[in-house]
């Protein structure tokens, strides 16, 4: 149980960056839909980096800027252009797809340098790992895993009790208020999609350079879009992203421990994009004003629009 | 009041696309005083406001703050400068508390100090005499509180420069008397505050000053207090204009519709129609007044068929219309049209044209598989010229015009119908002075004609002159029918506030 377990944070660790990159990206008012595109971008940014300099940091660095710049594409269209975010964000994934199975090709059948397996190999800190059960599942883990943990709880201070925070959330809500307290939202927007981009570059980045660690053509298969749906199921709250990205995991790896079931391998391979659509379902039957998307998600902003 | 010029703004020039806002637009403020800027819907109050809050860029000419020549390049800026603007739809986060709002964009420490920022605002709020609950969410405030947050938002910012757009257009007026008191007191502060209204009365009320813009120039400043509501309407409508409204005598005809004790309830079951019952007749208007919230919507709706009647009949032509659908209803001759709050809201799909807006109330008519436009083109043609509709042309998405012309865009197409019974809600909401008469031209057209009319409204000078009899409601109750020529604003002021009188039967 505790072997599944732990693989169950680690099988849901590129789904919370991924979700946590759209959670900021959304905040500021925009729907990128380009998720699973940014996470393949990074993984094969990641993976190449990783074998050509045989440096871990530099691998994860790579990914994070390569996952940013493909953001940026998104950014100038919705943010400069006020191009259609739907169709920005999934021409971002079918770019993003395409350009990582392109460079990809030069990395079939090739691993990961050992010193960098080596280097994210599990690291049990020390006190939390002794903690009975739980110690095991959550505290030894690899720098990744406690990366994310960092991250959640970096966001949820950043969003909720500092100012800047508050701007952000302002600008996703209503961009004409922020605007006219002046705020300058194009500039947070474009900061904040980055960072999205970046989020998601490393997700993809931990699936092709410590959780397989070798190179597939299409590695993330469609994580990126059941990170979009989390998105939702969580309210757009970076805690609750946690608990949403780990119970996705677990739901992406049950397969394998149900093979011994005489369930048809292709249903338990279904299961995490059936329970996407029922969390869609529920998630969106509960109506309140607080655990609403923000309300400017997807409109462009133009100040002298009348 | 001192007589220091604190903003200056020098021949003004604004476009938008091949529409001149602003031209050549010149306007001073003083130091300490409550400046009205009036003039018709169009006449680009808002486009100057807007320019000197930041929001938009001046194609040309020169704002002086002090004797500074300064250059506006985003609201921001605008702050800097200490210029603060209420915009006449509110800005405000509504997910977000007073407190957040009222702090938003400002310098701070990096995290929150929720405490500090409590106290602060608390000491400027009540500085200038503004009940505020910091803490209370935007989206469970009333339109008066969402209104003094919007205050505290720019006061607190360090604004000494208050633009007001159109402040009390959804005001009760009460809430507009308590906001004046907040104005004067913030003038005797030190600030100079702009109020953009086109409600004359105001102006006499709470302005030292007024600036009068016509199409988009300035026609002159003139004091107050050596001027008259009828004075000030020449200028601004830049003819003479005959302030009273008619009542033409028309013969009443026929009972045309018989509502007999409707009662409804809102989904918090609220009983919000409570034993509705009255008649009327062809030929004549009803007007309908009331506190805001006492029932017109739902009253409209239910005889619309669009609000969940409990139990009551609503007759016409022998049949009960309680149970018929929207189309049916509407099939029958009957035609509502609501003007809401934000205007826009319903009737008119914002971004299609005007043709387009006919065709949804019309497709049902039309024959064959396509929609048929051109005759409808020439029928809002017609339409554009006989109410004077200012639109570029009828393919221009309705979102774009003005306000006034929007509506005139909305109860032309009902009227355009040739309905039996007329029901208008809040007709002239935020219309201008011209733009009112036209509606209200429109409406006794209809009466000439035969046409039963229901009139809905805010203004009891309005109801009193225009309409046959008027109904009183008061938490979803008629507290009375009475003859409108021979009741006072008093007595519909008593019976608002929920004192039941004599209902007129005949």
């Amino acid at each position: 149980m505790t072997s599944f377990l732990i693989s169950v944070v680690i099988a849901g660790t590129p789904l919370l960056f991924a979700t946590l990159g759209e959670i900021i990206t959304e905040k500021s008012g925009h729907l990128n839909l380009g998720v699973e595109g940014m996470m393949l971008v990074g993984a094969v940014a990641g993976f190449g980096f990783g074998i050509i300099t045989g440096n871990p940091i530099v691998a994860i660095l790579g990914a994070m800027v390569a996952g940013a710049l493909t953001a940026l594409i998104y950014g100038f269209l919705t943010i400069t252009l006020r191009a259609n975010q739907v169709v920005s964000g999934l021409a971002l994934t079918i770019f993003g797809t395409g350009f990582s199975s392109y460079i990809g090709t030069n990395f079939i059948g090739k691993k990961m340098p050992d010193n960098i397996i080596e280097f994210y190999k599990p690291i049990e800190i020390p006190l939390l790992s002794k903690i009975p059960f739980i110690g095991q599942i959550f505290f030894n883990q690899d720098i990744f895993v406690y990366l994310g943990y960092l991250t959640v709880i970096a966001l949820g201070i950043y969003l909720y009790k500092t100012n800047i925070g508050m701007n952000l959330r302002a600008i996703g809500e209503n961009p004409s208020a922020a605007d006219g307290a002046g705020i300058r939202v194009s500039w947070y927007k474009y900061v904040h999609i980055l960072i999205g981009g970046a989020l998601c570059g490393l997700g993809g980045a931990y699936l092709s350079v410590v959780e397989v660690p070798a190179w597939q053509d299409n590695i993330t298969a469609g994580r990126g879009w059941i990170a979009i749906a989390l998105v939702i199921f969580s309210k757009w709250n970076p805690y609750k992203a946690i608990f949403a990205a780990y119970f996705f995991g677990g739901l992406s790896i049950a397969g394998f421990r149900l093979q011994h079931l005489s369930i048809p391998q292709s249903l338990l391979d279904a299961l995490p994009y059936l329970f996407t659509i029922v969390v869609l379902v529920i998630s969106s039957m509960k109506k309140s004003q607080e655990n609403a998307p923000p309300k400017g998600l997807s409109v462009p902003y133009f100040r002298e629009e009348r | 009041m001192s007589n220091q010029v604190f903003v200056k703004m020098e021949n003004i020039c604004k476009s938008f696309g091949t529409v001149r806002a602003n031209h050549n637009v010149n306007f001073q403020v003083n130091q300490g005083e409550i400046h009205a800027l009036l003039g018709e819907n169009g006449a680009g109050k808002s486009t100057l406001m807007n320019m000197l809050s930041g929001f938009y860029k001046p194609d040309s000419g020169s704002i002086f703050i002090g004797d500074q020549p300064i250059v506006l390049h985003s609201p921001k800026d605008a702050i800097k400068y200490g210029v603060g603007m209420i915009h006449q739809h509110y800005k405000l986060v509504e997910v977000m508390s007073a407190k957040e709002n009222i702090t938003l964009g400002q310098k701070g420490s990096f995290l929150i100090n929720p405490k500090k920022i409590t106290q602060e605002i608390k000491a400027v709020a009540e500085k200038y005499g503004l009940p505020i609950d910091p803490d209370k969410k935007i989206y469970d405030m009333s339109i008066g509180e969402k209104q003094s947050v919007e205050i505290l938002k720019v006061l607190y910012a360090g604004a000494n420069i208050l633009i007001m757009d159109e402040p009390t257009a959804v005001l009760t007026p009460q809430e507009t008397e308590k906001l004046f008191v907040i104005m004067r007191k913030m003038a005797e502060m030190g600030c100079a505050i702009i109020i953009i209204t086109h409600k004359l009365h105001e102006v006499m009320a709470v302005s030292d000053r007024v600036t009068i813009l016509r199409k988009g120039e300035t026609v002159t400043t003139v004091d107050t207090k050596s001027s008259s509501p009828k004075e000030l309407t020449d200028l601004m409508v830049g003819a003479q204009v005959d302030l009273s409204i008619d009542r033409p005598q028309v013969k009443r005809g026929l009972e045309s519709l018989k509502v007999n004790k409707l009662n409804a309830y809102d989904e918090n079951k609220v009983h919000v129609l409570d034993d509705i019952s009255f008649s009327m007749y062809s030929g004549e208007i009803l007007g309908v007044a009331g506190v805001a919230g006492s029932g017109q919507k739902e009253l409209c709706e239910a005889i619309a068929g669009l609000y969940p009647i409990t139990s009551g009949e609503v007759i016409y032509d022998n049949e009960n219309l309680v149970g018929h659908s929207p189309a049916e209803i509407i099939k029958k001759g009957i035609t509502m049209s609501f003007i809401p709050e934000d205007r826009l809201g319903m009737g008119l799909v914002a971004s299609m044209d005007m043709i387009d807006n006919y065709l949804i109330k019309d497709h049902h008519n039309q024959k064959g598989l396509f929609l048929k436009r051109k005759p409808i083109e020439n029928l809002c043609n017609e339409m554009i010229h006989k109410l004077d509709i200012k639109t570029p042309s009828v393919f221009h998405p309705v979102k774009q015009l003005s306000g006034g012309n929007i509506q005139k865009v909305l109860i032309g197409r009902e009227i355009e119908t040739n309905p039996h019974i007329l029901i208008t809600a809040y007709a002239v909401r935020g219309l201008d002075i011209n733009a009112s008469h036209t509606i209200y031209d429109l409406v006794n057209e209809q009466k000439k004609k035969g046409v039963a009319v229901l009139f809905i409204g805010e203004d009891l000078d309005v109801l009193l002159e225009l309409c046959d009899r008027i109904m009183v409601v008061c938490d979803g109750k008629v507290m009375g029918i009475v003859d409108a020529a021979q009741t006072s604003k008093e007595a519909l002021g008593f019976m608002m506030a929920g004192q039941k009188m004599e209902v007129l039967h005949d």
